[in-house]
């Protein structure tokens, strides 16, 4: 038996998965429900039907974005643990753009996607500057952007995206990915028009990475910095950049809620999660784009689906996180799975 | 009925697109040493990966004390009593060298770690056999020699009756290697049996009892070292003659490329290494660096190749001031430098050779046509390099990682060399190679000195520097104390200059 590389790395994340598919069937099975009838329920509730099918993919877009941001940063030698901040800061500066402007569409959508990419961009600048100069460990200052990301933002939705209320004013509609014929063919799902600019993103991250010269310089930096800096390249300057890029991925991932799903932004009491999330998407993903892409459907999948398990299968929601946890513990572990596989090739002779 | 300790017998071992050992054999004796000797890339390191548990080989058997056994990982290796120093160090740097010697069999004292018993057991085994160690100290404070020690302690400690030793004495001062022969002495009279992998023929003719060959992963053979010369070792192991001498017709010196006055620099810790140190290379010679290691000589060239900050003085290349410009520009000015340290400096490991190949000039004409990357342009520069400095690896895609020892050091030579610069520093750069590549390696060093480059070569082995340098500068405590003619010196005068005595010299005048 004999493993090529490739078909290696397609193994791992999907036997992560069918293991967290089956320990979440045992759990459910110890608690006396039929897990046919859960998965069956988080099928339909993810592609059962059209509009279930137009929330997934909405779910998936935010996803792409936070994957791709934490995979940059990784395929850097960097952890970026900042993509949740990002993700709010870059939605609150879509919505503030959205709002506080008037223009045609052709300028009002680009800028306010702008704004986000480059107030993402700026929150990863900061680590990224501590890192460089001053070798602050860029996890450490991550986590705090985050809780600065999200107090300030509260404080700025209440005091100068409304008058005192718990959510920002509405976006105007030449800001907003919204589009009433994705709507209506979805019966009426919030799907919106931010996946082609997720995809669009994903090719951006592969063709930077892989065919330019500034990617063959974040991956070298990535995986050796001294031999970076004998060949000449500022060590620096890149996990800067690093973290700027991967920002600005996570930024736009805000915009997708801010300018699509929901058009406005309200005051968090807790994290989004969707940049938290995004490190487990990028993780399944092999940080790679396509990887990340498929990563993300299966957690939008997930995510969406599971909220059918309750009504259809009478699945209780706590047992359904359960289940979740389960498949992305399993993921995490891919680790472990890899362990494993490996002592099977060696002994499959 | 011959007594071995450890027996592999018809071993074979392929990795993807490669056989690394095909038909191997190899039997050691109780209480000797035993050379194991073979081209770079031969398979030396892949036999003894299989030996100590890392790999399973396809076909052939182990035997133990005269049982068959099966080693599935180095915990299983540990228990039957062998133990491995890598060619290339597994140590944690921040911790101490006890905690590195128990990591993964810690002496426990209700649940807790007993370093104090630890420690104490650390500096007996250390005594023992005459190694020196401090118990306490860091590895990351601790010279190379040391950590080397410091991982022949860590399976002893794990109870190893036989010791794989792979290529410790690359990495070695001639000063070190002496010392690390003792110990392999004073192991053998302990009943221990030793495998070790050199590519000195000298250290096989003076330490081992037997050697074993291997040619292009085939076992070649096994001979008595007393019934044989390094001369038919070395025709054993390439399958032709070699010369030991390098031939070559006297320099003929013309303008200065490289001067450096009354230059400055400090180490890491902010401790003078180099202390007002002059030095001159001109077009189409070879000046060879003499010194013991920790003299400045490190510095010196990090200082040069713009790694290190210059405290004062001045460098200049060409007639152009090079002093502290950023290491990009220093190369493009024309410098190239074939660093000490390759796992660290010269290579990125998870980059496929023929990145490797492109490291500085990636962003090039034809590598990159408007920061967009050729990969057509750059396997093709790659695979040439390859074939002309016979890189052995199975591939250019193939990660840089997965080549031997001494082909990614050839990798780093076709690199740097094939640049063809003004002034090419050469620091160390035979390490780790085998008899063939070495001397391929300096013809090659001799060839850019004829074509009229200045040549700056660093290297501790003292029959390299008289070989192949036209103009030997010794360097003592961070400066140049003496220029020496290689044809008029030998190596007791310089250790001696070495070693700081000016006695001679000013006898002379
Ligand atoms: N993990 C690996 N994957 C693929 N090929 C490998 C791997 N390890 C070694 N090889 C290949 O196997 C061959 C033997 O390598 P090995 O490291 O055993 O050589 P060696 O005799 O120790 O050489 P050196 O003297 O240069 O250290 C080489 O061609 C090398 O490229
Ligand atoms: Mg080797």
């Amino acid at each position: 038996m004999m493993f090529t590389n490739r078909m290696f790395n397609i193994l791992v994340p999907v036997i992560s998965v069918l293991l967290g598919l089956i320990a979440g069937a045992i759990i459910m099975a110890s608690f006396g429900y039929n897990p046919l009838n859960g998965y069956q329920a988080l099928w339909a509730g993810s592609f059962g039907d059209i509009y279930y099918f137009g929330e997934t993919i909405r779910q998936v877009t935010p996803y792409i974005f936070t994957g791709l941001a934490v995979a940059f940063a990784f395929r850097s030698g960097l952890f970026n643990i900042g993509a949740e901040g990002q993700v709010i800061v870059g939605w609150l500066a879509s919505v503030w753009v959205g709002a506080a402007f008037d223009a045609p569409m052709i300028i009002h959508l680009p800028l306010a996607l702008l704004a986000a990419a480059l107030a993402g961009a700026i929150w990863g600048f900061i680590p990224g500057l501590l890192k460089a100069k001053l070798g602050v460990h860029e996890v450490i200052i991550t986590i705090m952007m985050n809780y600065i990301a999200l107090h300030v933002s509260n404080a700025l939705i209440r005091s100068v995206l409304s008058e005192n209320q718990d959510s920002s004013d509405p976006i105007k509609e030449s800001a907003s990915l919204a589009s009433n014929w994705l709507m209506e063919m979805t019966s009426y799902s919030r799907l919106h028009f931010g996946i082609l600019i997720a995809l669009f993103a994903a090719m951006i991250m592969w063709f930077l990475l892989e065919k330019t010269t500034a990617g063959f310089e974040l991956r070298s930096v990535g995986f050796n910095q001294h031999a970076s800096r004998y060949a000449g390249m500022n060590v620096g300057k890149n996990i800067i950049l690093a973290m700027v890029i991967s920002g600005a991925f996570a930024g736009l991932g805000g915009a997708m809620e801010g300018l699509g799903t929901f058009g406005y932004m309200p005051t968090h009491s807790a994290f989004t999660n969707l940049g938290f999330d995004g490190i487990a998407v990028a993780l399944l993903g092999g940080n790679n784009a396509f990887g990340v892409v498929l990563a993300a459907l299966l957690f939008g999948t997930l995510k969406i689906g599971a909220l059918n398990m309750p009504t259809a299968a009478d699945v209780p929601s706590e047992l359904v996180e359960i289940v979740i946890a389960l498949i992305i513990f399993f993921v995490a572990s891919s680790y472990i799975i890899r362990w494993v596989l490996l002592r099977f090739k060696k002994e499959g002779k | 009925m011959e007594n071995y300790v450890v027996e592999m017998l018809n071993i074979r071992k392929e990795f993807p697109g490669i056989v690394a050992n095909d038909n191997i054999t190899l039997q050691v004796q109780e209480g000797e040493i035993h050379a194991l000797l073979g081209e770079n890339g031969a398979g030396k390191s892949t036999l003894m990966n299989v030996l100590f548990g890392l790999y399973q080989p396809e076909k052939g058997e182990i035997r133990v004390n005269g049982k068959a056994v099966k080693i599935t990982d180095p915990n299983v290796a540990n228990n039957l009593g062998i133990g491995m120093v890598h060619q290339h160090f597994m140590l944690v740097d921040t911790f101490t060298v006890t905690q590195n010697i128990i990591l993964g069999s810690e002496p426990k004292k209700g649940g807790k770690i007993d370093l104090k018993k630890a420690e104490q057991e650390v500096a007996e085994l250390s005594d023992r056999y005459g190694l020196k160690v401090d118990p306490r100290a860091k590895i990351k404070d601790i010279s190379v020699g040391m950590q080397q020690r410091v991982e022949i302690l860590k399976t002893l400690y794990r109870g190893a009756e036989v010791l794989i030793l792979d290529e410790p004495t690359a990495v070695l001062t001639p000063q070190e290697i002496k010392e690390l022969i003792e110990i392999m002495r004073s192991l053998i009279k302990e009943g221990k049996s030793i495998i070790l992998i050199t590519h000195k023929l000298k250290e096989i003719m003076e330490v081992c009892d037997r050697c074993t060959v291997v040619r292009k992963g085939q076992g070649i053979g096994t001979v008595d070292v007393k019934d044989t010369s390094p001369d038919e070792l070395a025709s054993l192991m390439v399958g032709r003659e070699i010369s030991f001498t390098t031939e070559k017709t006297a320099a003929v010196p013309k303008d200065q490329i490289l001067s450096v006055k009354s230059l400055q620099v400090q180490d890491s810790r902010k401790v003078g290494m180099v202390k007002g140190l002059d030095l001159e290379v001109r077009a189409g010679e070879i000046v060879g660096i003499a010194g013991v290691d920790g003299n400045g000589q490190s510095e010196l060239i990090e200082a040069i190749t713009g790694l290190r900050k210059v405290e004062s003085g001045s460098i200049h290349l060409n007639g152009k001031a090079i002093t502290n410009l950023p290491p990009r520009k220093v190369t493009d000015s024309g410098v190239s430098h074939i660093p000490q340290d390759r796992h660290k400096f010269g290579l990125v490991l998870d980059f496929p050779v023929g990145e490797n190949m492109v490291l500085q000039t990636y962003y090039k004409k034809p590598f990159a046509k408007k920061s967009v990357l050729s990969y057509k342009n750059i396997y093709s520069h790659a695979k040439r390099l390859i074939e002309e400095y016979d890189v052995r690896t199975p591939s250019e895609y193939t990660k840089a990682r997965a080549l031997s020892g001494g082909n990614q050091q050839k990798a780093i030579i076709g690199r740097e060399v094939d640049r063809s610069p003004d002034l090419l520093i050469a620091a160390q750069p035979t390490r780790g190679l085998d008899v063939g590549a070495i001397e391929f390696i300096h013809k090659k060093l001799i060839e850019e000195r004829d074509k009229g480059r200045a040549v700056l070569l660093l290297s501790f082995e003292l029959d390299e520097i008289l070989n192949v340098s036209d103009r030997i500068a010794v360097m003592f405590d961070g400066k140049i104390v003496a220029n020496v003619n290689p044809s008029e010196t030998n190596e007791q005068e310089l250790g001696l200059l070495m070693a700081g005595s000016t006695v001679e010299k000013d006898g002379e005048r």
